[in-house]
């Protein structure tokens, strides 16, 4: 047996992106249900142009379908491959990424990527509408979470699992922020009592759309507060979607990229991350409702491309040649 | 049950399947039995599911045409060709002696130049040549090894001998398909290969690691061994994917690599990695854009300077093209005996060559029934078919070569043998070549078998896969069997 061989920079690269296409088409899948659900009758447009919104993609979706309605915000998501964050063009992604990483990732990874990938390619207009485009969400989440099970069994656990296991941990916590924002952006009848009932129903859909409601109810009371929905979301320990949990595995996986795999460069992402989850503890979920979910998912989204960004300076373009990686040996040795 | 072989009829051309051979020990009579067995709409419905596995798995090649390029996978026909355990020891036997007399002529053409002292080659053939590297000249290879892996295409004709057609000492491509084949056949068709005695086509890949670290530079024992691909734009891109997982080796793009103090480095997440073997998939002119073609993206600066100084092996070495050359084809017979002091054990197809007067007054004479080929050209691209061309395709060969007589060579058209392949209307006769592999580092091993490509179209000859050609799994029956 040879020792722990090494992990091509772009090998990394490709594995972490890889991870975040695909966590992508899952989420794409998960938005466009929830918000399927918040449509109301007369308001169909609003609602289903928050998805829109929380995507910041306000100005592409304008040069190309213009007005908002809620069936060019279906095809703009589900079938249109010029949209960078549609589903198509994340499998697209992914599945040039995957090709790249044939040497590396499992034939049955693959395999499942690039039938997937024809499937998703092949979704037709006719899909997107009643009560197909449930099953069509299903179809997309499905497919993500096979291949999750399929690289959960096959991939070998070197360093580029852990790779591949950062992206994806990325790109949920981003995620999961865009759904919690998706709320903001809804409206609210104006009587109390309905706005109330309104409101609760919101967030409960919001929460199965995360497919974290029935955990919610076990941990939480009967009734519960849009704090303890945001709690949830933002810090709970245990729900795999939750930002707190997502930033904590971040934490560890870079950790054991230095411990097993002496890989220098961790410090700079780590610190980062030390401050997001600074961030999630230390702001007591009452005081971010008042201060502005929305602005605090802003800052989360920022800190999370900063992480993503010092991920990629120390391990995947910072090619360093030999004579600077003597110079940090040599600080280091002193 | 019907026999699906009922109305099957090779013609005048030799069957690898239904001609009898001494050796074959009913192998192609139990495979008849038990395709009839299966009948021919269960054999499609089959093949079809093998097909599609084939799409599934991304086993593809890309084809470049009209500026677009296209994802096709190589045809697969699910009746095998079956080999007897005597016919594959005189094609490994001939294979390896190719192969050590291509190893030998190019050592010679680097270094002494021998044979063109003594009249055997002209030089101007050699040192003309456009594959010829002055790059090369004196410096020693380990081993004296120059193509570590080759691929010779060997034709069967009507007499049922096996003839070289063409060598192929720069990059060949297609043993990936040997092996996938092979795997193919075992999941879709267990019961045609049930108790067959085949020699294993399994090892391709150990060995290849084996002769990789055999050539790494004197004082790596456990060499760092890289396959350096184009890329995934790169027709042969499933394959290098293959060969790097078969061999357990990273797959690096030129931008990967980088030289400081002429020794080669990958750059990892952990920092830059020596690397000591190169199985290189670029050709020469891409390889080193400070030496060769300077625009050259795919390529690593200053690699052939790294190699000089015998700090990297590359595979194949650079400069085997003179070897491969369809001119220098037509004096490998010569170049056999010169070297070795022994009769080529596999025959050439009779060459014609057109910068001579006589094979030049001979092709333009009889164009209509000989095959007119370009040197220095692969991929089956620019030949003319003599008895199949049209009137103005004659036309446009006789103007090609009067124009550029060094650039042809011509050859009488050979009647390739033939096997039984599953077509629309049954199953039906179509042409077969064989290209088998063989691997060299300190010795020469050949991969049993080869790739078998066929012509898919009815009386086609051209079994290029980027001409609509395709492929089966090649039977080598194991001693005894």
């Amino acid at each position: 047996m040879r020792a722990q061989t090494p992990l091509l920079a772009r090998y990394a690269e490709g594995l972490f992106w890889l991870a975040r296409y695909v966590e992508r088409v899952e989420n794409v899948g998960r938005l466009v249900d929830v918000t399927q659900i918040f449509e109301s009758p007369g308001r169909e447009a609003e609602a289903w142009y928050a998805l829109v919104r929380i995507n910041a993609d306000e100005a592409t979706y304008a040069e190309r379908y213009g007005a908002p309605d809620p069936d060019s915000v279906k095809r703009f998501y589900l079938l249109d491959t010029d949209n960078p964050t549609s589903a198509p063009a994340s499998i697209e992604r992914a599945r040039l990424n995957a090709r790249q990483l044939r040497p590396l990732i499992s034939t049955e990874m693959w395999k499942h990527l690039n039938v997937f990938h024809r499937e998703v390619m092949a979704t037709r207009p006719d899909e997107l509408e009643g009560d197909r485009l449930s099953r069509l969400c299903a179809r997309l989440k499905e497919g993500v979470q096979t291949y999750a099970g399929i690289t959960e069994g096959t991939f070998y656990r070197d360093q580029g699992w852990y790779f591949l296991n950062l992206g994806r941990l990325i790109e949920r916590a981003d995620q999961t922020t865009r759904l919690l924002d998706i709320k903001y952006h809804l409206l609210l009848p104006a009587g109390a009592e309905e706005r109330r009932v309104t409101e609760m129903s919101q967030w409960g859909a919001l929460l199965r759309g995360a497919a974290g409601y029935h955990a919610f109810r076990r941990v939480t009371s009967a009734t519960f507060t849009p704090e303890d929905v945001v709690g949830f979301m933002l810090g709970d320990t245990s729900f795999p979607r939750s930002i707190l949990l997502c930033v904590r595995q971040m934490e560890w996986h870079l950790s054991q990229l230095r411990a097993r795999f002496g890989l220098r460069g961790t410090g700079a992402p780590l610190e980062r991350i030390e401050e997001l989850r600074a961030g999630l503890l230390s702001h007591p979920v009452e005081r971010i409702l008042q201060a502005g979910l929305h602005e605090f998912l802003d800052w989360v989204q920022r800190q999370l491309m900063a992480i993503a960004a010092e991920i990629g300076t120390a391990f995947f373009r910072d090619w360093r040649p030999l004579a600077d990686q003597d110079q940090v040996q040599d600080q280091s040795a002193a | 049950m019907s026999d699906p072989f009922q109305s099957y009829d090779p013609g005048p051309f030799f069957c690898e399947v239904t001609a009898s051979r001494p050796g074959d020990a009913g192998a192609a009579a139990v495979l008849r039995s038990r395709l009839a067995a299966i009948g021919l709409d269960a054999l499609r419905a089959r093949a079809a599911a093998a097909e599609n596995e084939l799409i599934n798995l991304g086993i593809t090649f890309t084809v470049y045409s009209d500026a677009a390029a296209i994802d096709r996978i190589l045809p697969f026909d699910c009746i095998p060709r079956i080999l007897t355990a005597a016919e594959w020891r005189h094609l490994d036997a001939g294979v390896r002696q190719r192969v050590a007399a291509i190893n030998l002529f190019l050592h010679d053409v680097y270094h002494d130049r021998k044979i063109v002292k003594d009249g055997l080659v002209p030089g101007d053939l050699i040192f003309g040549n456009a594959n010829y590297r002055p790059e090369m000249e004196g410096f020693p290879v380990p081993h004296g090894t120059y193509v570590h892996i080759c691929g010779i295409d060997i034709v069967r004709d009507q007499e049922g001998t096996f003839r070289v057609l063409e060598d192929n000492a720069r990059t060949p491509s297609g043993v990936s398909y040997v092996i996938e084949n092979r795997h193919l056949m075992l999941r879709a068709f267990p019961d045609l290969m049930a108790g067959m005695r085949l020699l294993p086509v399994d090892e391709y890949g150990r060995r290849l690691r084996a002769a990789m670290t055999e050539i790494a530079p004197e004082g790596v024992d456990d060499p760092n061994i890289v396959l350096l691909s184009p890329g995934i734009y790169n027709s042969a891109y499933f394959e290098h994917v293959f060969l790097a997982r078969e061999m357990g080796v990273p797959l690096v793009e030129g931008g990967d690599l980088f030289v400081e103090d002429d020794r080669v480095f990958m750059r990892t997440t952990g920092g830059p990695q020596p690397v000591h073997t190169i199985y290189r998939r670029i050709g020469d002119d891409f390889l080193d854009p400070t030496v060769f073609r300077s625009e050259s993206l795919l390529g690593v600066p200053g690699i052939i300077g790294a190699w000089r100084k015998g700090n990297v092996a590359l595979a194949n070495a650079v400069g085997t093209g003179v070897a491969d050359d369809k001119a220098i084809y037509a004096y490998m017979p010569r170049i056999i005996r010169y070297y070795l002091g022994e009769d080529p054990i596999l025959e050439n197809v009779e060459t014609h060559i057109c910068r001579e007067k006589e094979g030049l007054d001979r092709t333009l004479a009889h164009l209509d029934e000989l095959v007119v080929k370009p040197v220095g050209e692969s991929g089956g691209y620019g030949i003319t078919i003599g008895p199949r061309a049209t009137a103005a395709q004659l036309e446009a060969a006789r103007a090609a070569l009067v124009a550029d007589p060094a650039n042809w060579i011509s050859q009488p058209v050979i009647g390739l043998s033939v096997g039984p392949t599953l077509t629309e209307t049954g199953i039906r006769p179509r042409h077969l070549d064989l290209r088998p592999f063989a691997i060299t580092g300190k010795d020469t091993w050949v991969l049993p078998g080869g790739l078998s490509r066929v012509a898919m179209k009815e009386g086609s000859l051209i079994v290029n896969s980027s001409q609509g050609g395709g492929s089966k799994d090649t039977w080598v029956l194991a001693d005894g069997s």
